[in-house]
């Protein structure tokens, strides 16, 4: 195994290291908003909201990643319009997400008692200041665990961004692979960035389904 | 649990160290290998085998396109190939094509799935250290393919301020980074990926050879080829190295073409033109 | 936007061979993956010494890592290492791995859901640890595990549009070539792909709430 590899490229590999990262974090923000407006329409009680939010997420969660990324980076060109290839792929994985998100937080409502959600409106509260203030924020203790294994799936995710030039790190690990021929070890390389992010995430994620287990 | 994940840490510590160990040990095995079961008898496995095993590009208009109508890949490669099949095995259709990008040729050809790349592939020092090219048989030079009335009309135009389209693995993309310092290049998988990239305005101009440029001017009107060639790009095919046998054939297979006036014609047919003498 | 010129007869006939090969690459994995899954998280549940450390390790090293990364690796860098494997082979080898190791946790997660009282009034009426296994926590786990592992399923089918940076001849490999081919055919071809992806995975997601309904 070439360690020179490593070391010669590593200004490279970083530079992908920072797009799947910087994508990551921007696709988790905007998949967690995007997918707590879907989850509160499919609650919502205007039927149209409803149908709309099961129809999104029935969707998007039937079809590959790969075609909502393409959507985004080729679909603009027909209204005239461009997006990037990272812009293009972190709102493709955003969309993509969210449908995900939407399912978790949507679990997460239903198991808020609904006796609470009529005391609530019972007691004054408008439904927004019901959902505001007495069910997301319970409901949102429960659906960490799972928005913590989507984060582990969009940085893994991410790495579709090299089919679209999005510049992240199996983007660039594809551009030392092409100066340096060496196949195995180039990828044997990124698979440790990739470990890097991944594994701490995924071992405290063990760590906080287990301190829910035990306080429940 | 945490037993565990002391244990993760420790294994892959391990696990790298073995890989390091077996990386080394292979590489050098895969060399020598290699060199020996193809020294001398590369054509004999070929002529065994009954079959020739073709790397081609399958989005190259000209040079190797797959047609989603008939099924079948067609381009000036492919026929170039078909007249080393006959040369070695006395048939044309004895010949299986795979497809190959810039980016899977090299590994595919040094894996053996393959006996030869006939891809487009431009003859480099750097590439020689990894594989055998047989003589020239195309001579192509890297150019600019841009949308119909562009600002950019060559080389020239082109500042550190554009964004150039390419291929993943290709020679255009080293060369013009070396011409135009700090100009932003965005590679692609394929050509094609390249090229609907360009179509949705995701750059200002595309570059590799001409040839497989003028290929794509052909496929859509509202997209030219701009500028003279501003590199030399020699055509070779490519074997795996030590196959000075294979090289061999391909070469008598080329002098042969060229003398009989068969090459001219598939120059011809395809490029729309006699080649340059 | 070109739908006649992108919806002729070749290009769906086109689009239909790709189909067949993503369902074929699918469904082998389908098989070989519940196969590995099932051999990983008993393995773990049963906390067999040195055999579940050993698949501890591999589960978490291999969901960790992009499945893009391992479709790549296994057609491209395991030549190196004298193990040569073709477009399908590849693809097939690479999700078997990855959704394995996804398996295994619903396998391992299933199985200790199961009543711990009832192990242990198995075991003191007499049956064996195998015993138990077989016949009170393996039907009452495989039950549970069904949604999760349908979910799972669907996500290796998507997941083999992957395949296109290996030139495998699916779905979305052979979507790319027809958009090549046409001036306008992106978004129709696109949509008609989405279409034919949703179809395919409604009708798994469905055909598993029929088994849901029936094992109930």
């Amino acid at each position: 195994m070439q360690f020179s590899i490593l070391t010669d490229y590593f200004g490279t590999y970083m530079e992908g290291f920072r797009g799947t990262v910087l994508s990551s974090l921007l696709a988790l923000v905007g998949s967690f908003l995007l997918g707590t407006l879907i989850a509160v329409f499919r609650i919502s009680a205007v039927r149209a909201l409803r149908w709309f939010g099961t129809g999104y997420t029935e969707f998007i969660r039937n079809i590959p990643l790969l075609l909502v990324v393409y959507i985004f980076y080729y679909g603009p060109s027909a209204f005239g319009s461009s997006l990037d290839g990272f812009t293009a792929g972190t709102i493709g994985l955003a969309v993509y997400t969210s449908a995900f998100i939407a399912e978790a937080i949507r679990a997460g409502i239903a198991a808020v008692p609904k006796g609470q959600t009529e005391a609530a409106r019972s007691s004054g509260l408008t439904y927004v200041q019901t959902m505001t203030h007495v069910v997301l924020p319970q409901a949102i203790k429960l659906v960490i665990p799972p928005l913590g294994n989507q984060f582990i799936n969009l940085i893994k995710n991410s790495s579709v961004l090299t089919i679209v030039a999005g510049l992240d790190l199996m983007y660039f690990a594809d551009i030392v692979n092409s100066d340096t021929f060496r196949t195995f070890d180039t990828y044997v390389f990124v698979a440790l960035f990739y470990l890097v992010l991944t594994l701490p995430l995924s071992y405290g994620m063990r760590v906080w389904e287990r301190r829910l287990q035990r306080k429940y | 649990m945490k037993k565990s994940w002391k244990l993760l840490s420790a294994m892959m510590i391990v696990m790298l160290l073995i890989l390091a160990g077996c990386g080394n040990d292979s590489n050098n095995a895969g060399s020598n290998a290699s060199a020996g079961e193809s020294g001398s008898d590369g054509v004999a496995t070929i002529k065994e085998r009954g079959k020739l095993l073709v790397g081609v590009k399958y989005d190259t208009k000209l040079f190797g396109l797959k047609d989603p109508s008939s099924g079948n890949v067609e381009g000036f490669d492919i026929d170039i190939s078909k007249a080393i099949a006959k040369h070695i095995l006395g048939d044309e259709n004895a010949i299986e094509l795979k497809e190959v990008t810039s980016k899977t040729r090299i590994p595919m050809l040094n894996n053996g799935e393959i006996d030869m790349v006939v891809a487009t592939m431009t003859i480099t020092e750097e590439r020689k250290k990894e594989v055998d090219f047989s003589d020239v048989y195309f001579q192509a030079g890297q150019s600019l393919l841009v949308k119909k009335g562009s600002p950019i009309k060559g080389i020239d135009d082109i500042t550190k301020d554009s964004t150039v389209l390419g291929s993943k693995g290709s020679t255009s993309v080293k060369n013009i980074k070396e011409k135009v310092p700090g100009v932003t290049v965005l590679e692609f998988d394929n050509y094609q990926d390249a090229f609907n990239a360009l179509k949705t305005g995701k750059g200002d101009a595309l570059t590799t050879d001409d040839a497989i440029l003028y290929g794509m001017a052909a496929q859509d009107p509202n997209y030219e080829v701009v500028g003279e060639p501003f590199t030399d790009e020699p055509y070779g095919i490519a074997v795996q190295k030590g196959n000075s046998a294979v090289v061999k054939a391909i070469n008598d297979t080329l002098a042969e073409l060229k003398s009989s006036g068969e090459y001219d014609k598939i120059y011809e047919k395809w490029i729309g033109k006699a080649p340059a003498k | 936007m070109d739908f006649v010129g992108a919806y002729s007869a070749e290009n769906l006939k086109f689009l239909m061979e790709g189909l067949y090969i993503t369902l074929f690459v699918a469904f082998v994995a389908i098989i070989l993956s519940f196969l590995l899954g099932c051999i990983l998280g008993v393995t773990r549940y049963t906390n067999i010494p040195v055999l579940s450390q050993i698949s501890f390790v591999f589960v978490e090293i291999i969901r960790n890592l992009p499945l893009l990364l391992l479709i790549f690796f296994m057609r491209f860098a395991l030549p190196e290492v004298g193990i040569k494997l073709g477009p399908v082979a590849a693809a097939i080898t690479a999700l078997t791995i990855f959704e394995g190791a996804m398996i295994s946790e619903i396998v391992r997660a299933g199985l200790a859901s199961v009543d711990k009282g009832q192990i242990e009034a198995a075991r003191s009426s007499g049956l064996t640890s195998v015993q138990t296994l077989w016949h009170i926590v393996l039907p009452q786990g495989l039950r549970r595990m069904v949604p999760p592992l349908v979910s799972q399923f669907i996500s290796l089918l998507k997941d083999t549009s992957l395949g296109v940076v290996i030139s495998l001849a699916e779905l979305m490999h052979n979507a790319g070539i027809i958009i090549g081919h046409g001036f306008n055919y992106t978004i129709p071809t696109l949509l008609l792909v989405a279409l034919i992806y949703f179809t395919v995975n409604y009708l798994l997601s469905l055909l598993s709430k029929r088994l849901e309904a029936k094992n109930a």
